[in-house]
C-alpha cells in the first residue's frame, strides 16, 4: 500500500515537472470558461441545472465558513444565523413584506407599482452583506475573547437565538401592524432579480441565476484568495497556531478574528440572499442548526483552510444532496427491496462520508498548502538528515 | 537579605532607562508570583533577570510585554506608562521577546514567521489586502525581503528559509524565534532563557551574538538566563529574584559574591 503510494506520488512529480510553469493559470482559465459555458450543456430547467446552483451556493458559504474555520481557527457552530440573516435582508429589502413603506430603487416595473421595499437585487446583496457583517461583530465582540471550545459553544447558542427569533418573528411588531418575520409561514412573494436590459430572472429559465451565483463565487473566491496571502491572512493563521504568540508579535487579538467572523459573516449573508431570491420565500424553518453542520462538514471535507477545498466541498455535498440522492439514487432502496427512499436517510449518508474522510483523508479532498508540507513529503529530508548523522553533536545547527 | 544599590556600570554620561519596573506585585490568587519588585533597564545596556526556578522571572516578563496586568505597581517604557497595555499595543511601542519554550507557528515557514513579526510596522489593511493597491504589493514585497535578511542575519542559510518551522531543528527554531522578535523593530528585546538546551560553543556563539545584535541594531537587551557563564560573560547588570522579590541588583562580579544570591541557589550554608 505504501509502496503503491510512494510510486504514484513520483509519478505525479514527474508529471508535474513537464508540465510548462503556467499550467495553474491555464487551470484557472479552462476551469473559468467550463464555468461559464455549463448551463448551455444541460436543459435549462433541468434538475441538473437547480442542484448546481445550489451547490454554487453552497460553495460560496463554505467558502465564508472556512475563513472562520479554517484560516482563523474559530470553530463556529452557528454559521445558518448569518444565512438566515442573508436571507430575512432579502425579506425585507426584496418583496411587499413591510407593506406600509414605499421605497424602491432600479427594480422591475412591475416590482415598482407595488407597496413594500424594492430594492435592486444587487442592493440587496451588499444590505445582506453589510447587515450580516454587523451582526457578526455584535455576536464576536462578546464570543471572541473566548478561547477554543467555548466560542464553539457560545457561537452555536447565537445560531439557535437567531432561529428562534426566525419562528417567533411573527409576534414581535416593529410598527403598523408589520412584524420582524412571517416565522413559519414564510416571507413570501419576494422579488426574482431583476437587471434592465436582462429583465426578471424566472424559474423556467434557470440559467440566468447560475451565472448570477457564478458571478458571486467569482467575487468571493477573488477576496478569499486575495486575503490569504495577505498581512491579514497570515495574522488569522497566526492566532490559529499561537494565540499567545501572535498578540506578543503584534496582532490585536479581538479586532483580528472579528474581521475574520465579520467577513465569514459577509459571505454567509450574500448567499443567504441568493437563496431568499431562488427558493422565492424565507421560511424560518430553513435555518436549522443542522444546516451549521452541514456547512461545517462542506469545509471539512474539502480541506480545512483550503480555498479551492471549500469550494469542492461545497460543490460536493451540494450535489450529493440535491442530485444524488434525491435524483439519481433516491429509487435505490426500492429497487434492492426496502421500503424506504433515500432522501430520508440523507443525514446517515453524511455522516458515514465524514467518518470515511476523516479515516482515509484527514486533511480533506484539497489539503492546505501548510497543511500539505505538515502531512507530507516535506519531513523526509529533515529525517534523513537525523538519521544520517546520528554522531553530530547539535548536527542541526 | 540584603540589597544591593549599584549605579550602572561604566556607561558613557547620560544613561536613560528604557524600561524602568516601579514596585510590581502579581498574585495569582493567594500565590505572590511577583512581590513588590523595582527596577530599571539602562538604554543599549545588557540586562540579564536570574533566579532559581520559580522565582518569578517568566511572569514579570508576561507583565512586561502585557501578557499579564500587574495586581499592583506600574510599568514604564521609557515615558509611557505601559502597564495596562494590551501586548500588540507593547509590541508596536518597541518591545519585542521570544518564549522559554519556543513558541513558533508551526505550519508557517520561516519566512512567513518572520514576516507575521513584522506585523505591526505594516499598514495593509482588508481593502488594501484585497485590492492589493501598488503600495500593498510593494509593503509585502519588502516584507518578504527584509524577513529573508533578517534570517540571514541570524544565522540561517538559504534553504531553510521556506521551510516549515517545526519542522526545523532546535537550535534553527530558536533563531527564527530571534528573527521574528526583531521584525517588529524593537526598542527593547526581552529573551526567556535563550540559550536553553545548547551545548557550551553555542551558548557561546549566542553571547557573541547578543552584543553584535546590540550594536548593529541600537537595542537593550533583557534576557532570563540559567547559565552563569552567559550571565556573567554578556551582562552589564544582573538583577536577581527569588521568591518573586528582588534580592539583589548590580555588576555581575558583585551579584555572584553577594551571600544572599549565593544562599538562594545553594542553600543556607550551616
Amino acid at each position: 500500500m505504501s509502496k503503491l503510494r510512494a510510486r504514484l506520488r513520483k509519478w505525479r512529480e514527474a508529471v508535474e515537472k513537464r508540465l510548462p510553469p503556467w499550467r495553474s493559470r491555464a487551470l484557472a482559465v479552462s476551469l473559468l470558461v467550463i464555468g461559464i459555458v455549463l448551463p448551455f450543456l444541460f436543459s435549462p430547467s433541468s434538475a441538473f441545472m437547480n442542484a448546481t446552483i445550489i451547490a454554487v451556493a453552497y460553495a460560496v458559504m463554505s467558502l465564508g465558513l472556512n475563513i472562520v474555520v479554517g484560516f482563523a481557527g474559530l470553530l463556529d457552530l452557528g454559521y445558518v444565523a448569518f444565512y438566515a440573516l442573508g436571507a430575512y435582508s432579502l425579506g425585507w429589502l426584496g418583496s411587499g413584506f413591510f407593506f406600509k413603506a414605499q421605497v424602491h430603487a432600479l427594480v422591475s416595473p412591475v416590482a415598482s407599482t407595488l407597496p413594500g421595499v424594492h430594492l435592486n437585487f444587487i442592493l440587496i446583496l451588499i444590505g445582506a452583506a453589510l447587515i450580516c457583517a454587523a451582526a457578526g461583530v455584535v455576536i464576536g465582540l462578546p464570543t471572541l475573547r473566548l478561547r477554543g471550545d467555548y466560542i464553539a459553544i457560545v457561537t452555536l447558542a447565537f445560531g439557535e437565538i437567531i432561529a428562534v427569533v426566525a419562528v417567533n418573528g411573527q409576534g414581535i411588531h416593529v410598527g403598523g401592524g408589520m412584524t420582524l418575520t412571517a416565522g413559519n409561514l414564510g416571507i413570501s412573494a419576494v422579488d426574482s432579480p431583476y437587471f434592465p436590459g436582462i429583465g426578471s430572472f424566472s424559474l423556467l429559465n434557470l440559467r440566468p441565476w447560475y451565472w448570477l451565483i457564478f458571478a458571486i463565487l467569482l467575487v468571493v473566491l477573488f477576496v478569499n484568495l486575495r486575503l490569504r496571502d495577505s498581512r491579514l491572512g497570515r495574522a488569522w493563521v497566526a492566532l490559529r497556531e499561537d494565540e499567545v504568540a501572535a498578540v506578543s508579535m503584534g496582532i490585536p487579538l479581538v479586532r483580528t478574528k472579528l474581521l475574520a467572523y465579520s467577513i465569514g459573516a459577509a459571505f454567509g449573508g450574500m448567499s443567504g440572499a441568493f437563496f431568499g431570491t431562488y427558493y422565492t420565500v424565507v421560511n424560518a424553518a430553513q435555518f436549522q442548526f443542522g444546516f451549521s453542520i452541514f456547512i461545517l462538514a462542506m469545509v471539512i471535507i474539502g480541506g480545512l483552510g483550503s480555498i479551492w477545498g471549500a469550494v469542492v466541498g461545497g460543490l460536493a455535498l451540494g450535489y450529493i444532496n440535491n442530485y444524488l440522492i434525491p435524483v439519481v439514487l433516491n429509487n435505490l432502496p426500492s429497487k434492492l427491496g426496502f421500503n424506504f427512499q433515500l432522501t430520508s436517510v440523507e443525514f446517515g449518508i453524511f455522516g458515514f462520508l465524514l467518518v470515511i474522510m476523516m479515516l482515509l483523508r484527514p486533511q480533506g479532498l484539497i489539503p492546505e498548502r501548510r497543511r500539505r508540507l505538515e502531512l507530507t513529503a516535506e519531513i523526509a529530508p529533515a529525517d534523513a538528515q537525523l538519521a544520517e548523522a546520528p554522531g553530530t553533536p547539535g548536527g542541526g545547527t | 537579605m540584603s540589597s544591593i544599590e549599584t549605579p550602572p556600570p561604566a556607561s558613557p554620561a547620560v544613561t536613560l532607562s528604557v524600561l524602568r519596573a516601579e514596585h510590581v506585585t502579581k498574585t495569582f490568587g493567594g500565590l505572590v508570583a511577583v512581590n513588590d519588585v523595582s527596577f530599571d533597564v539602562p538604554e543599549h545596556s545588557i540586562v540579564s533577570l536570574i533566579g532559581p526556578n520559580g522565582a518569578g522571572k517568566t511572569t514579570l516578563f508576561n507583565m512586561l510585554t502585557g501578557l499579564y496586568r500587574p495586581t499592583e505597581g506600574r510599568i514604564l517604557l521609557g515615558e509611557r506608562d505601559i502597564t495596562r497595555a494590551r501586548p500588540d499595543v507593547i509590541t508596536k511601542h518597541g518591545v519585542a521577546r521570544t518564549f522559554q519554550n519556543i513558541r513558533l507557528f508551526g505550519a508557517m515557514t520561516a519566512v512567513e514567521n518572520v514576516m507575521v513579526g513584522h506585523h505591526a510596522r505594516m499598514r495593509a489593511g482588508l481593502f488594501g489586502s484585497i485590492f492589493r493597491s501598488p503600495w500593498v504589493r510593494r509593503e509585502e514585497r519588502d516584507t518578504r525581503e527584509h524577513s529573508r535578511e533578517l534570517l540571514a542575519y541570524v544565522g540561517l542559510r538559504e534553504p531553510v528559509f521556506d521551510r516549515l518551522a517545526s519542522h526545523l531543528p532546535y537550535g534553527d527554531q530558536r533563531r527564527v524565534e530571534i528573527a521574528r522578535a526583531l521584525a517588529s523593530q524593537p526598542k527593547l528585546l526581552l529573551l526567556d532563557e535563550p540559550t536553553a538546551g545548547m551545548n557550551p560553543n553555542e551558548s557561546q556563539a549566542l553571547t557573541e551574538f547578543m552584543r553584535r545584535m546590540r550594536d548593529d541594531l541600537k537595542l537593550t537587551i533583557l534576557l532570563i538566563e540559567h547559565d552563569m557563564k552567559v550571565v556573567m560573560g554578556v551582562s552589564e547588570r544582573v538583577t536577581v529574584l527569588d521568591y518573586g522579590k528582588k534580592i539583589a541588583e548590580g555588576e555581575p562580579a558583585v551579584v555572584r559574591a553577594d551571600p544572599g544570591v549565593i544562599e538562594a541557589y545553594l542553600g543556607k550554608q550551616a
